[in-house]
């Protein structure tokens, strides 16, 4: 890895979103206003609302990077800008944590905004500290991000990379305690939940909201957050290919 | 010898597309890589660039394997297809594109005004004709100041006047001791290359200069030398 080609490359995938205006309205401004929706959906039961707002603080940053990143890599793929970056001497791990800082950076500003307004506005109440719910937004946009990074391997065309959504953030959305909390499903399903890491970000976020202290299970959560991170970078870097037929 | 091209036979989807190719490019001059749309020219150029998987043979750039990581630094390569960020300014991509090889601001702006794009270094990439592209794409790959370029088609949708100065590039960039490979289809400037290579159906059929081909041929146009040494070698066949 090397410092100018991480930073470069960051600083590249910045430039491109600061072209796109429109994205990023959509990345800073649509939580809000769906949780906007959840507010007046369970007005009549702030404890619910306090919940489910605190999971979406969560899931947000995972869909959208997980979208994100895998719609920006495959175009990479497929526009031959992959190809000619990797004849240059960028490293591919400069490409993948210049990913991560451009995408985590952006995703950091999406957590605050988002977060902020649940606090301020929406009078959204957690016994934790604000910033460890940031902190673990962020570690889901990572994670989204690695993931997006693995699945543009395995589609070659946008349309088929958003099919990958469904397939890979629904059956973690699901399962991750958003709906039902993992130990009140079937045994099986609760086990297919301990899998996913979606599952343990939102029992951090669950920890944050019950509790003053950030518990070592906070900690535990994130570091299997960050495992499965480095796990799919590893294996998304193995799928990036100088040479190909 | 700058590439040396050794019984380079490469498969793409089940099917054998160059069949043992053997060519050697000296420093200082312009090889002309010519052949109608399907010879194999751009698997031939991804193989010196080392971006393509080849089933045997060997390929050496100044000296060591093609796609060695030494070489990074050193060849640059202009795809076909224009790869560049169709999201960035002209101006964005080509910096972006020189930061990677290590130079700064007064480089890209250098290769920008050699590529001819002074006027549109500030519109977006999207925003560009066909011709503005390409040369995009080719001002990305020159900033890094390469020994060896190879260059894909870079004349398409050009007009004749911009085709004219990208030429006296090439050559000022050949005098200047560099390698340059160029595929073509357009005959006319095959004429304007020191060497040809002549492909069809992923074998060479000629490699020499303009003239020797001409002369072997025994006519002074190239489109027709072109077409006899094709019915001379099915002939062979037949």
């Amino acid at each position: 890895m090397t410092l100018r080609g991480t930073l470069r490359t960051a600083e590249r995938l910045l430039r491109q979103l600061r072209h796109d205006r429109r994205t990023i309205a959509l990345v800073l401004l649509v939580p809000s206003l769906l949780l906007t929706v959840v507010y007046y959906m369970y007005e009549q039961h702030p404890a619910v609302f306090d919940r489910i707002a605190l999971i979406m603080l969560g899931v947000f940053p995972f869909i959208i990077m997980l979208l994100l990143t895998s719609v920006a890599m495959l175009r990479e793929r497929t526009s031959g800008t992959l190809e000619r970056l990797l004849t240059t001497p960028v490293r591919k791990l400069d490409l993948l944590f210049g990913y991560g800082l451009a995408f985590g950076l952006a995703a950091t500003l999406q957590a605050v905004v988002t977060t902020t307004y649940a606090y301020l506005v929406l009078g959204m109440d957690t016994a934790g500290p604000a910033w460890s719910v940031v902190l673990i937004a962020v570690c889901n946009a990572v994670l989204g991000m690695a993931l997006g990074l693995l699945c543009s391997a395995f589609a070659r065309t946008e349309f088929q990379a958003v099919q990958f959504m469904p397939l890979v953030a629904s059956p973690q959305i699901l399962l991750c305690g958003l709906f039902v909390p993992p130990e009140a499903m079937a045994s099986w399903l609760e086990g297919l939940s301990t899998l996913f890491p979606l599952t343990w970000s939102v029992d951090a976020l669950m920890q944050v909201g019950s509790s003053a202290e950030i518990t070592a299970e906070v900690w535990r959560d994130i570091g299997i957050v960050l495992g499965v991170v480095a796990l799919a970078l590893a294996l998304g870097a193995a799928t990036l290919r100088r040479r190909t037929a | 010898m700058s590439v040396d091209i050794r019984d380079l036979v490469v498969d793409r989807g089940h099917r054998e597309v160059l069949h043992g190719i053997s060519a050697h490019l000296p420093a200082g001059e312009i090889t002309g890589i010519l052949g109608p749309s399907g010879s194999g020219k751009t698997t031939l150029l991804r193989a010196v660039v080392g971006v393509q998987l080849v089933r045997s043979g060997s390929v050496m750039v100044l000296g060591v394997p093609a796609g060695a990581p030494e070489l990074r630094h050193r060849v640059g390569y202009v795809a076909q297809s224009p790869s560049v960020y169709p999201d960035l300014t002209v101006t964005e991509n080509v910096r972006f594109f020189a930061a990677l090889q290590g130079h700064g601001p007064e480089a890209a702006d250098r290769a920008m005004a050699a590529a001819g794009l002074d006027g549109v270094r500030r519109q977006l990439t999207a925003d560009l004709s066909g011709g503005q592209l390409s040369r995009t794409s080719l001002a990305c790959a020159m900033v890094g100041d390469p020994q060896v370029l190879v260059l894909d088609e870079p004349t398409v949708g050009q007009d004749p006047v911009l085709r004219e100065e990208l030429w006296s590039w090439f050559r000022s960039l050949a005098e200047q001791g560099r390698t340059l490979l160029v595929s073509s289809h357009v005959m006319d400037e095959a004429n304007r290359c020191d060497r040809l290579l002549l492909v069809r159906d992923g074998s060479v059929l000629a490699h020499d200069t303009p003239s020797a081909v001409k002369a072997s041929a025994g006519t002074e146009d190239l489109d027709e030398a072109f077409l006899r040494l094709i019915r001379r070698t099915s002939g062979e066949v037949a």
